[in-house]
């Protein structure tokens, strides 16, 4: 770990003039669950850690639209232990209450848990190449590791996958990241606030550098009748996704409504495609569509070895999350 | 007839819980002695070459740092007629810290910088940069390095019996299966520490350091340093798990001793968790096993055959094969055990180490016998139950695994298993049952004793073995209790300290065997010192007395009407207290016998039908294990077991990268074992089994027991549930994808 000065931010103003121009020299601090380790292995390097924790963000509130914003700042668990999260939108309380452990959810925040970073091996062991931490340095997983790796929107430069349980569930819920800066106010709607790899694996999401997180808002809609998170994973707490399925219906009988299926642990990003779920609208809530959508879902998927299990496993996964909804 | 006792055998709370869990115990790392500095070590990032360069001049300008201790700047007293060797040492030569610039092992200790502060050092350890010239080709993965395997320096497995080879061509059913173990890591929760204090006066060390045995360390300094080994004064009043790891010295020791004479400072030195990965581990196996019966599954043939990984330095081996030859009656039988030599630390014992890995395989290919001649797992085992040690040609002390087998079943109700595979369903899941026996060697090793019994009736009791959490300080102090005949809370036993009587290191389940007889010798004879004194003061009142006509209890000597107490007698006799020593040895009759502890291991798993998910819901483990002395840690010592049997099955793998023989899970986010979550229903079973031969406590051990068997109840079970033999550990749920 190197030496670092520490300051607390006064204002959103001011967190964002501290942090500077500079994009590695200084990180915001929420809960800290990801970035002291990164630190400690010194895969992130910042000399200033500049702490938001005590800046106003961390209520939940209503908008006038009837949805709800999520502070950045309030911990995963009492985001997914209020009353109003767990009553208007249970797929992100469940999708949230699966990730890490009791402890995590108690110290990591909603803005923190959308930034933090992929859990590639290679990616915090600094004696190995990886382009995300050192750009142009190669990718150790593509025929290393790649159990946990992405089958979807990889590129020969990066197949890390995005980890986030939450972010899963905020993508199937239209949710919008409402972000500050020195060059003020901006909403980035949910699926374009992370971003493929391509050749730039070290540039994650569509923040400027200064720019903060403050809140995270989700729309009137919140699936609460029919929806459901799959996490499949080695072990029943404490472990990230192999895969996961956010699911959510809206049905008129057997009719399909409306419906969402964002898919994590397969992409660099929560993987969301609205244009496949559209061709479902308006069909029967079947396990026969269903199979039809999770094979357009995932057409193209690709393999690297370890995770082609991946493939046929996230194809019966969002059936599964989708029946589940559907029977709930 | 048992006699009736009022600590022995009796659920006892361990008698320093109280100080663990308000924090007053003081492990390695929290002694902090005046003038203390830090030591953070540096870790190699390649797995062979060697150092062509060491720029730390970055490193020693930060203020607060000591000095950078590097292969370049080590003393040479500790390179020349220096014995590195440990009592646990394979045949090889051991491991030797910064000794020159040559890299065995990718994650090997290469520099270790000393600061006032542990933040300083780990700081300025950044700052130190390593330059490496690589030599090409890493060799790391067991399986694709079998060409190289070896049987120099490797015991010989059992004696061969009949003609496994020409039995196995006739018979009716045969199995020809490989099993495969991954690398296992200890990683107790407690990361190596070592306080290192030299002393220039008496030119002599006080060392505090993480050990399962205080002579392990003593001996591995005084070695290295070319000293007395009463110059070396080793303690370790409590550890913090070692499953193992313990057993020798590691390098963490090294680097705080020999900075501590060269700074003459006390130096502590504290493993990270990453480098809880970078010294021995459980070694990958891969066994193959030919086994073969007749119709009835009386089986025919075993043969049984293994590759160990070990290092290029040292042939550690384990016994893995053997089992084969003694579990079941099999009169065609034959064994091979060879090592592999990789670019890897040496590995070394993990709990059950070699049963817990040659019963794995064992275990599961019985099962599938069993299926392929259509019998009943359970009865299979029945059928072909061994009554002797065919290895040895021994009669067992006692053996009652039928009665385990019993139990167990009765309680799991085995007989509603159905054999056809994914007949059983619950909700979403593919039900699963599935069983295996476990074994385990109950040793017994030469141990010392001392107590002293003052006139205030405070009873102390010595001996140099240690607790690694196993609960020796409450079950030593139970049998001083029980045969002095005082109360439990005027007990205090002392282990830990290398000035203490010798004991062996605490491993291989032989603890309780090996103190806990020599406690109990000691403190006979402390009965008859006793006797001597009363007899002495007391002529009248005990003027027929006979000593085994006297009873020692409630802090009285009662010899038919006459009763005397401690006090009366040490005052009488004109001595403030009473003290002796002595040395236990094991019985030469045991030598006569096979002496061993058995399980059943019964499992039931639900695999989800989509998602392949695998749960554990239930686990029985019924033990034939001789006198349990204390059932609640014994109890515990087993669910610990079965617990990490279950992480073993479903879980644990060491990832080396072949490519630069890096562990890359080496943190215990990624590196998995059970959670709360994993653990279900546990059920103990302690089956009654008497022994006479096996020690004066007839106590077996139950260190090891517990993890035997349970990966393979579990992979039998997930077959029962799916039809699938997965035929590699860990079974993750991918492989049943």
């Amino acid at each position: 770990m190197n030496n670092i000065s520490y300051n607390r931010a006064e204002s959103v103003k001011n967190a964002s003039e501290q942090f500077g121009t500079d994009k590695e020299m200084s990180r915001f601090i929420g809960g800290g669950t990801n970035l002291l380790d990164l630190m400690k292995y010194r895969v992130e390097n910042p000399e200033h850690l500049i702490d938001i924790n005590h800046l106003d963000l961390s209520e939940v509130e209503n908008t006038d639209s009837g949805g709800l914003i999520l502070g950045a700042t309030r911990t995963n668990a009492d985001t997914a232990y209020h009353e109003e999260v767990e009553k208007r939108y249970p797929l992100l309380s469940e999708a949230m209450l699966s990730a890490a452990s009791a402890q995590l959810r108690n110290m990591a925040t909603n803005g923190g848990n959308l930034l933090q970073r992929t859990r590639c091996f290679y990616f915090y062991d600094t004696a190995t190449p990886c382009n995300k931490r050192e750009p142009g340095s190669g990718c150790s997983a593509l025929e290393g590791f790649n159990r946990l790796h992405a089958i979807l929107g990889e590129s020969e430069h990066c197949i890390a996958t995005h980890p986030s349980d939450m972010a899963v569930a905020l993508a199937a819920l239209n949710a919008t990241v409402h972000v500050d800066g020195t060059s003020g106010k901006r909403s980035i709607p949910i699926l374009e606030f992370h971003r493929l790899p391509g050749d730039t694996p070290h540039i994650e999401t569509s923040l400027e550098p200064g720019e903060i997180i403050t809140g995270i808002e989700l729309p009137e809609k919140g699936f609460a009748k029919n929806y459901h998170y799959l996490k499949v994973r080695d072990r029943p707490s404490y472990a990230f996704a192999l895969v996961s399925v956010a699911a959510a219906l809206e049905l008129d009988n057997n009719t399909i409504k409306d419906i969402r299926v964002a898919l994590g642990a397969v992409a660099h990003k929560p993987w969301r495609e609205p244009s496949v779920e559209k061709e479902f609208i308006g069909e029967d809530a079947t396990i026969g569509n269903f199979e039809k959508l999770a094979a357009k879902l995932t057409e193209g998927a690709t393999g690297y070895g370890d995770n082609d299990f991946k493939i046929p496993l996230i194809k019966k996964s969002i059936v599964r999350a989708l029946t589940e909804a559907m029977n709930k | 007839m048992i006699a009736e006792t009022k600590y022995i055998g009796k659920p006892t709370r361990r008698v320093d819980g109280i100080k663990k869990v308000t924090g007053n115990a003081e492990y390695s790392a929290e002694f902090n002695p005046e003038h203390l500095v830090h030591g953070y070590i540096i870790n190699s990032t390649i797995s062979k070459g060697k150092i062509v360069a060491v720029h730390d001049e970055e490193a020693l300008k930060v203020p607060g740092v000591r000095q950078v201790f590097t292969h370049k700047n080590i003393p040479i007293e500790v390179k020349i007629d220096s014995d590195y060797t440990d009592p646990l040492a394979p045949p090889g030569n051991p491991f030797r810290p910064f000794y020159d610039e040559n890299i065995l092992y990718n994650g090997q200790p290469v520099a270790l910088i000393i600061a006032d502060t542990f933040e300083t050092a780990a700081y300025a350890s950044g700052l130190v940069e390593i330059e490496y010239e690589k030599d090409e080709g890493c060799e790391v993965d067991l399986k694709a390095n079998l060409q190289n395997a070896t049987r120099e320096d490797v015991p010989d497995p059992p004696e061969p019996r009949g003609d496994a080879a020409k039995a196995y061509d006739s018979s009716k059913y045969k199995v020809d299966v490989e099993y495969y173990l991954p690398r296992h890591y200890q990683n107790p929760m407690e990361t190596f520490a070592t306080v290192a204090i030299w002393s220039e006066e008496e030119q002599g060390f006080t060392i505090y350091d993480k050990i399962q045995g205080v002579g392990s360390s003593q001996q591995y300094i005084s070695g290295i340093f070319n000293l007395e080994k009463e110059k070396v004064r080793v303690l370790s009043p409590f550890v913090g798990g070692g499953f193992g790891s313990g057993l020798r010295p590691q390098y963490q020791l090294f680097c705080a001793a020999m900075a501590s004479k060269v700074l003459k400072l006390p130096v502590k030195v504290v493993m990270t968790r990453a480098q809880m990965f970078s010294f021995g581990h459980r070694p990958a196996c891969l066994q193959r096993l030919k086994l073969s019966s007749d119709k009835s599954g009386k089986l025919e043939s075993i043969t049984h055959e293994a590759f160990g990984e070990t290092s290029r330095f040292e042939k550690f081996n384990e016994t893995v094969v053997d089992w084969s030859g003694m579990m079941y009656q099999c009169d065609n039988v034959q064994f091979d055990y060879q090592l592999v030599p990789l670019d890897v630390y040496t590995p070394m014992d993990m709990r059950a180490p070699g049963g817990a890995t040659g019963m794995y395989a064992l275990e599961c290919a019985i099962d599938e016998l069993a299926i392929e001649a259509g019998v009943d797992p359970l009865e299979f085992r029945l059928i072909n139950y061994a009554d002797r040690d065919q290895n040895e040609d021994k009669p067992y002390s006692s053996k009652e695994l039928r009665a385990a087998f019993l139990k167990a079943s009765e309680s799991f109700g085995w007989d509603k298993r159905n054999a056809k595979p994914g007949s059983m369903e619950a909700g979403n899941s593919l039900v699963g049952y599935g069983m295996a026996t476990g074994v385990w060697e109950a040793l017994q090793q030469e141990s010392a004793a001392k107590a002293i019994l003052t006139a205030e009736g405070k009873l102390t009791v010595s001996s140099g073995t240690a607790d690694i959490g196993t609960g020796t300080y409450t079950i030593m102090s139970q049998i001083a209790a029980e045969i002095v005949g005082v109360p439990l809370e005027n007990v205090e036993f002392q282990l830990g300290d290398s000035s203490l009587p010798k004991a062996p290191i605490e491993g291989g389940s032989w603890t309780a065997s090996s103190v806990g007889s020599a406690v109990k010798l000691v403190c006979h004879e402390l009965q008859k010192k006793i006797f001597g004194y009363a007899q002495q003061s007391f002529p009248e009142e005990l003027k027929y007395a006979m000593f085994e006509d006297a009873q020692f209890s409630d802090r009285h000597l009662s010899v038919k009407s006459n009763r005397l107490s401690y006090s009366e007698i040490l005052a009488a006799s004109g001595n403030n207290s009473v003290e002796v020593s002595v040395n236990s040895q094991p019985a030469d009759d045991r030598s006569k016998y096979s002496c061993y502890s058995h399980s059943c291991v019964m499992v039931e798993v639900h695999v989800d039908k989509d998602t392949k998910m695998i749960t554990v819901p239930r686990v029985v483990s019924a033990i034939a294990g001789g006198k349990i002395l204390n059932p609640k840690t014994a109890e515990s010592q087993i669910l610990g077991g079965i617990t990490w049997g279950i992480s073993m099955a479903l879980e644990e793998e060491g990832m080396m990268d072949s490519r630069n023989g890096r562990i890359m899970n080496a943190n215990l986010a990624e590196y998995h074992v059970a959670v709360q979550a994993d653990v279900q229903d546990l059920e103990v079973i302690f089956v009654p089994e008497h022994d006479e031969i096996v020690n004066p406590l007839g106590a077996k051990g139950l260190g090891e027991i517990g993890i035997v068997g349970v990966a393979s109840a579990i992979c039998n079970a997930i077959y029962n549930a799916t039809g699938k033999r997965v035929r590699e550990l860990p079974i993750t749920l991918d492989k049943l994808v």
